[in-house]
């Protein structure tokens, strides 16, 4: 039975209608899948079937090691969304981008597809100051309404600079991670490992964040 | 493992006219603002939607089921719904922006967002709904995202095999508690007051639960105690009695809901309990600025009340524009 049902497919449609450019998502999973793997996986697939400017390739994490080295994957399940030609803009989702994230995958797609990250002029000029690579890691759940503002907050600026790598990270499914960055409220963003912050913060002060972390 | 879902909608919004002089801006987009905007759009009224999120309270909630033409509905496709009608109509749309302050700018009102932005209006609607009241004890500020929350459906997830409490028996501390059956391990519901005060429908299903729950009525919390994280909460009878320590990971407080009003303290009537005053057309003390919902003194708080508020503002806004322009 497929994940989306007949009138997300025809939302999906639309919100798809005019991509610009080729997308290519990257699955990261693994043989004996994970919690939710098979789900992402069939997401991906499912998403492509909706435009054919979407392409889908499944790795498994221990086969295609060199590929999850390169991007960066160490744990699953994983997708990485990729722009035309592969460009890697540093769009990450681990753990299903189900619930309310889907709507970050839609965007993250999109913005992949144009290469435009949609941040306003102020924040444009702003992160052309940045000086540092950052790692932004934004933890959500799935039933959480303010977290897709931070999410895909983070994704535009992953697309705007080529400093920024920015993860979704589904709380539940890593709670080690969630352990480990003392994650009890989401959405909470976790930058270059030390400055953190719960909340979904306005454009502004969260490019603030970003070039203090990147300083 | 539970179904899963999928949202499409959610935008970060259209971009606005700075400092452009606008018919209407609406401040809020919960069922007020959001009914409010599809009216104003209809009265071809060039209108600004600006709002820290998209659905207010309704996110928040798990089920509606007395929002009429829905037997069922989950807060957020309910606000899902509302949000893809107002998109049918060319309103400019801010989200993720919170206005600090409302006043007036000669013969028109001037609005500034928390990011320094100024937006002109020559009528204003203030729909900005309610937020969850702190308990206001020791502890409880320091902790705030390191275990204590006030937003079950969020956060709930995060406490898996946890300990918690919930602070709060009425309809949306017993939602909490519900909510939190499937994930935590043990819960403590502590209440100033005898007795659950929710629909007898939810305090059944907690019932069903058995020793899984374990209430405190008439306690109250003394101080929530923990360094990083919370560890714990200090409760007391009322009228004396010996504190009881509870060792826990997290602490739910659902105990009622205070008006979003302080962009109009010194501007706007308010009442005591800091709600905006308005007539039966929803005007409030200043002429052009007009309030919907919960953030008004209209009494009973619920999506179908705010929503039909929404539309009696938006029609007094475009009344007294039409009025105005003569
Ligand atoms: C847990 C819970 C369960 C509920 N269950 C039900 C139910 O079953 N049935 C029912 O009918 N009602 C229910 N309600 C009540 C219902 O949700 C509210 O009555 C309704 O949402 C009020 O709508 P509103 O538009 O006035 O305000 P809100 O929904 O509070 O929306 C206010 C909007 O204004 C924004 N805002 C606030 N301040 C600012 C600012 N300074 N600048 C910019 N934007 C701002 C907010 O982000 C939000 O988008 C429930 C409420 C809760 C909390």
């Amino acid at each position: 039975m497929p994940l989306l049902d007949e009138s997300v497919r025809n939302e999906v449609k639309r919100e798809f209608a005019d991509l610009s450019g080729a997308v290519k998502l990257l699955v990261f999973t693994q043989e004996f899948e994970c919690d939710y793997c098979a789900e992402t996986r069939s997401l991906a697939e499912e998403l492509s079937e909706l435009s054919d400017r979407i392409e889908v390739e499944v790795h498994d994490l221990l086969d295609s090691k060199a590929v999850a080295e390169k991007y960066g994957i160490d744990k699953i399940p994983a997708i990485v969304v990729l722009g035309e030609g592969d460009r890697d803009y540093g769009i990450r989702f681990f753990g299903v981008p189900a619930g309310y994230e889907f709507s970050s995958l839609l965007e993250a797609i999109k913005m992949a597809a144009s290469g435009d990250s949609g941040l306003s002029p102020e924040a444009r000029e702003a992160l052309k100051e940045l000086k540092n690579h950052v790692h932004i890691q934004v933890f959500v759940t799935l039933t959480c309404p303010y977290c897709p503002m931070a999410v895909q907050l983070a994704h535009r600026c992953a697309v705007e600079s080529e400093l920024v790598r920015a993860d979704m990270v589904e709380a539940s499914e890593f709670p080690h991670l969630a352990y480990r960055y003392g994650v009890y409220a989401v959405p909470k963003v976790v930058m270059n490992e030390r400055g953190s912050f719960e909340g979904a913060l306005p454009e502004k002060a969260f490019v603030d964040h970003l070039l203090a972390a990147g300083s | 493992m539970a179904k899963l879902k999928f949202l499409v909608s959610t935008e970060l919004g259209r971009a606005f006219k700075e400092g452009h002089p606008y018919d209407l801006v609406i401040v809020g987009a919960g069922p007020a603002g959001l009914t409010a905007a599809v009216y104003a759009a209809r009265k071809k009224l060039e209108a600004l939607l600006i709002s820290k999120d998209v659905g207010g309270q309704t996110l928040l909630t798990s089920d509606i089921e007395n929002y009429m033409g829905y037997h069922y509905i989950s807060g957020k496709e309910l606000a899902a719904k509302f949000e893809e009608q107002v998109k049918k109509y060319p309103i400019d749309i801010a989200v993720g922006e919170e206005v600090v302050s409302l006043g007036r700018a000669g013969e028109d009102f001037a609005l500034v967002t928390a990011s320094g932005k100024e937006i002109r209006a020559r009528a204003v609607i203030v729909a900005t709904g309610k937020r969850s009241r702190p308990l206001n004890v020791p502890g409880e500020r320091e902790l705030v995202g390191r275990g204590v929350s006030y937003c079950a459906v969020c956060d709930a997830p995060l406490f898996a095999g946890k300990d918690v409490a919930v602070i709060g028996a009425g309809n949306s501390g017993a939602t909490a508690v519900v909510d939190l059956l499937k994930i935590a391990n043990r819960i403590y519901v502590v209440d100033i007051m005898p007795e659950w005060r929710a629909d007898p429908v939810l305090v059944e299903r907690i019932g069903a639960a058995g020793e899984k729950v374990e209430t405190f009525f008439a306690h109250e919390v003394i101080r929530i105690e923990g360094k990083d994280r919370v560890e714990g909460i200090v409760i007391r009878a009322r009228g004396g009695g010996d504190e009881v320590k509870l060792p826990l990971q997290g602490v739910f407080i659902e105990i009622g809901l205070i008006p979003n009003s302080d962009l109009a303290k010194g501007f706007l009537e308010l009442n005591e309990a800091g709600e905006i005053v308005v007539d039966c057309r929803c005007r409030t003390s200043v002429p052009g600025v007009f309030a919907a919902g919960d953030v008004t003194n209209v009494p009973e708080k619920q999506v179908i009340i705010a929503a039909g508020e929404g539309a009696k503002a938006a029609l007094s806004a475009y009344a007294y524009l039409i009025g105005q322009r003569r």
